[in-house]
């Protein structure tokens, strides 16, 4: 076994039982640290493939960034205990069933497909410079619509998470 | 290393978060079930790059991940003005969406 598959089936089986945790730990702010793990291990995955640029920006926006929104969230409405109500036996089940099903049809459609490899030669696709240069030739009108659509998502949110009280005032 | 073990482990990880989305009963766990939908196809997008050597797919990754930026600031925000209105994050008592 070489290193390269070791590390493999480590991150694999890191971001596998962590996502089960998140799923089925009680505490929110257990299921974010999960969460938090989970995007680790598919950061490691990234480094594997030399996708570098990419798993610096999912370090840095989901693990840095998303989560932290989400943890702020959890801890501002008090969530923190484990008193969650939980849906009953029969719909858990049928969640269960209804996602393992998907599971074995598409395992089962992908099993006989024909192998194609990974090679493990070195590739630069994956760095900033490369990407960049993509990005900023082929991609720039996207990249550009991209920003109007985040400065829409920030009035959005400003807007709907406003006090009810102070919309009324600014009526008057 | 087989194209098909990335295929199978971001099939997994959809998986486990379908089976989240349907299970549970917060509303942020479902979010959070979502974004890890969102994680897995790119997981499997990059490891179709690194097939085909073609650096799209993971600009497309990168579009990807600002659209989920965009989209969890505008949803925890829905989120908190439900809480304020209900006292709660339940998903069950939300199928009113008035009062």
């Amino acid at each position: 076994m070489s290193t390269y598959e070791i590390l493999f089936w480590f991150l694999t089986v890191m971001a596998l039982s962590c996502a089960l945790g998140v799923i089925l730990s009680r505490n929110p702010v257990n299921s974010v640290l999960f969460l938090i793990a989970t995007f680790f291990a598919i950061s490691g995955h990234y480094v594997l493939m030399n996708a570098q640029f990419l798993a610096i920006v999912n370090i840095i926006v989901y693990a840095g960034a998303i989560m932290v929104l989400f943890l702020f969230v959890i801890m501002l409405m008090n969530l923190n205990a484990d008193t969650e109500p939980q849906k009953n036996r029969l719909v858990q089940f049928a969640g269960v069933i209804s996602g393992g099903a998907l599971f074995l049809v598409v395992l089962a459609a992908l099993r006989t497909s024909s192998v194609n490899m990974l090679e493990q030669s070195p590739t630069d696709i994956g760095l900033i410079k490369n990407l960049g240069k993509t990005l900023f030739t082929q991609f720039v009108l996207p990249f550009e619509i991209s920003s109007v659509l985040f400065l829409s998502a920030m009035i959005g949110a400003v807007v709907i998470g406003k006090k009810e009280e102070a919309v009324s005032e600014v009526k008057q | 290393m087989p194209i098909q073990y990335y295929l199978f482990l971001s099939l997994a990880l959809f998986c486990i978060g379908i089976m989240g989305t349907l299970m549970r009963r917060n509303a942020i766990i479902v979010f959070m079930c979502i974004e890890l939908m969102l994680n897995a196809v790119n997981l499997l997008m990059v490891a179709f790059s690194k097939m085909y050597n073609d650096a799209s797919a993971q600009i497309f990754v990168f579009f990807i991940m600002v659209v989920a930026a965009a989209e969890v600031a505008v949803g925890l925000a829905v989120i908190v003005m439900m809480y304020r209105k209900v006292h709660s994050v339940d998903i069950n008592i939300l199928n009113r969406l008035k009062h």
